[in-house]
């Protein structure tokens, strides 16, 4: 019971990252809070696809790190490189996103004089 | 210009669709401002040869059947290099209804940008442009891409463009948060599917749609299958514009430059786009695929109530073609949900497939009068600076040819003959009533309550008295003119002759999706 706790802690601590940056981003009205929580969430699946590809004791896919004799070669493990390299991209991605967001904080807070979304709002109906 | 040079990059078009605007999205900002229209011209140029391109993939596709194209292969139609049994490579995969797809989004990009050489004011020209390419990029390389997570890639390249073009105009408190709610909306949307793409990836262990799809269809259903489903749906019904996610689209609608809303609108079919790949092509003989069935249609029913109730009330000209936009996303959905939801069923020849060809005859059509509608209205505003449905009148003395347009983009949205939504609604109302008689009432219904305040927009701008403050304004320049004829002669075209369109492109399309067969077969 304990280790299968242990070895699914990973996706546990993912979802729940997802759960808090989803509940951020619906219940919070600081637009700069929002923004962290979508970063929150991002970072959340990036954890879960990190830990898809991970083997108990693999070691880093790099291609120049393969074992050279064939007797070590079953002994040691690659992660999986695919999911590291979406990861990558997710993360590259919501960066961007995220630094796009907090201009947008930022601009509406030049305009309105406030961070909360339900003050600073405009458009209704 | 020798023939092998034509010929390899008629084998190569599928790639060099998505890498054209890309390329010259990043060339356009290197233009200086001395050089006048420079940069437009170039952006012309380099969205008629993507739209050259995109119609060469189109014939080849309508000739010849599903086109894949592996990137980085010697060969490019050679998925499986070197005797490997699943396929790795990042491969586009382009069926009759990606073909479509992507030729709507051209053309639509093509004219917009078009009329935005004039209409659009205090246009930085070379940020403009970059975005708008980079909105075709995305466009074009989420329709054509066979790869799930390059689905992902795509998607958020167009909506940060998307975020870009909306709050364009960053003076403007509404367009900011306009910006601020699209972006926040999308990136929870993109962040669904990239769980999704996840899951599915932890449970087969592939990324290409074809292989992931046969894979899901043939080695049984596990439960992780069903939330990446549900995860994939909620993405992808949330960006589309339907109820109860609606309330970003009149804003984001309302607020960008005319020029960037007619793409945008293209934009939220590319979700609705994904949304039918995914249930049909991916799960389609999936045991739960009902479910997924009956919420499009139930979304779709709610939209098409809500989009039509709501355009009643609105004074602001652009919110309400955007709420009207919004009751016609909820035709696609119900057309397509029927289909869906008919897939097995005995009585399926009768309806579901005529349903389907409806739905996506409507896709094609709503992309092009709403992108009509947008346009004229824009061309009100820039001749007149408001866009308050109080304050405007008596506009058809000096605008006759904009009055005439913006007519033509209001019947085919109301659905009277002879505009293209006539003919894509009433093949909706006959297929869907064989599936559920009350369906087609409430898409009948709300197509006439739409009519009300699209007659209104029309009577409170063109018609009446002269009022004094308008008196000195002129018929709208002849570049943005150009533009809105272009997009008036193919809703009418496609109003006259739906048939062609229906047998040629639409029956195909619903066919590739219904056929997954022969989705696998390309690849494996």
């Amino acid at each position: 019971m304990t280790a299968e706790i242990i070895g699914n802690l990973p996706f546990i601590v993912s979802v729940l990252m997802i759960m808090v940056g989803l509940s951020a981003l619906l219940f919070k009205k600081n637009m700069i809070k929002m923004a962290v929580g979508l970063s929150v969430m991002g970072s959340g699946i990036n954890i879960f696809l990190v830990a898809t590809c991970y083997r108990f004791g693999s070691i880093a896919p790099i291609f120049t790190n393969a074992p050279l004799s064939e007797a070590s070669k079953a002994a040691v493990e690659m992660a999986l490189p695919v999911p590291q390299s979406l990861t990558l991209t997710s993360i590259v991605i919501s960066l961007a996103v995220t630094a796009l967001m907090l201009s947008l904080a930022m601009l509406a807070y030049r305009h309105s004089g406030t961070l909360d979304s339900e003050k600073s709002r405009r458009l209704k109906g | 210009m020798t023939p092998e040079f034509i010929s390899f990059i008629l084998q190569n078009a599928p790639a060099l669709c998505v890498a054209v605007p890309l390329l010259s999205a990043f060339i356009v900002p290197l233009f200086r401002k001395k050089w006048g229209k420079a940069s437009a011209a170039f952006t012309l140029i380099a969205l008629l040869l993507t739209e050259c391109l995109v119609l060469s993939v189109f014939f080849s596709v309508l000739s010849g059947g599903t086109r894949v194209y592996a990137m980085g292969a010697d060969i490019p139609e050679r998925t499986l290099p070197s005797g490997l049994s699943v396929p790795i490579r990042i491969i586009l995969q382009i069926d009759v209804l990606s073909a479509i797809m992507g030729l709507v989004g051209a053309t639509i990009a093509l004219i917009s940008v078009l009329y935005s050489v004039q209409g659009v004011r205090d246009k930085a020209d070379g940020k403009f442009f970059c975005l708008m390419l980079l909105m075709l990029t995305g466009f074009i390389g989420f329709v054509f891409t066979g790869d799930f997570f390059n689905i992902f890639v795509f998607f958020e390249i167009l909506s940060i463009s998307s975020v870009g073009l909306i709050a364009f105009w960053l003076h403007k408190q509404e367009a900011v948060e306009a910006g601020f709610k699209y972006l926040s909306i999308s990136a929870v949307a993109s962040l669904f599917v990239l769980l999704a793409i996840g899951l599915l990836y932890a449970q087969h262990g592939v990324l290409n749609i074809a292989a992931i799809s046969q894979d899901v269809m043939l080695s049984g259903f596990a439960i992780v299958d069903v939330i990446a489903l549900g995860l994939l749906a909620a993405g992808f019904l949330m960006k589309c514009g339907a109820v109860p996610m609606h309330y970003w689209v009149p804003d984001a609608y309302g607020e960008s430059p005319e020029a960037v809303t007619a793409i945008l609108a293209v934009a939220s079919q590319a979700s609705l786009y994904a949304l039918l790949r995914v249930s049909f092509t991916m799960f389609g003989s999936f045991p739960l695929i009902d479910i997924i069935a009956w919420a499009m249609i139930i979304l779709g029913a709610l939209s098409l109530f809500v989009g039509s109730t709501m355009c009643l009330r609105q004074r602001d000209l652009k919110r309400l073609i955007a709420y009207g936009g919004i009751s016609q996303t909820g035709f696609i959905l119900v057309a397509m949900g029927a289909g869906l939801a008919a897939i097995g069923h005995p009585m399926f020849a009768d309806f579901g497939l005529k349903a389907m060809e409806g739905g996506i005859f409507h896709m094609i059509n709503h992309a092009f009068y709403e992108a009509l509608l947008f346009l004229s209205a824009g061309a009100i505003i820039y001749a007149t600076g408001t866009r308050d449905l109080d304050e405007l009148g008596g506009l058809a003395r000096k605008m006759p040819l904009t009055a005439i347009l913006f007519l033509v983009g209001a019947m085919a949205m109301a659905g009277l003959p002879p505009s293209n939504g006539f003919a894509s609604k009433i093949l909706i109302y006959e297929s869907v009533y064989y599936f559920n008689p009350l369906l087609a009432v409430i898409a009948l219904v709300s197509s006439v309550i739409v009519t009300v305040p699209l007659v209104k927009a029309f009577c409170a701008v063109f018609l009446g008295p002269e009022v004094k403050k308008f008196s000195g304004i002129k018929e709208t320049p002849k570049g943005m003119l150009l533009a809105m004829f272009l997009l008036a002669a193919i809703v009418l075209l496609f109003g006259l002759f739906p048939g062609i369109i229906v047998e040629f492109v639409a029956r195909p399309a619903a066919e590739a999706l219904l056929n997954w067969n022969a989705y696998w077969g390309m690849i494996l």
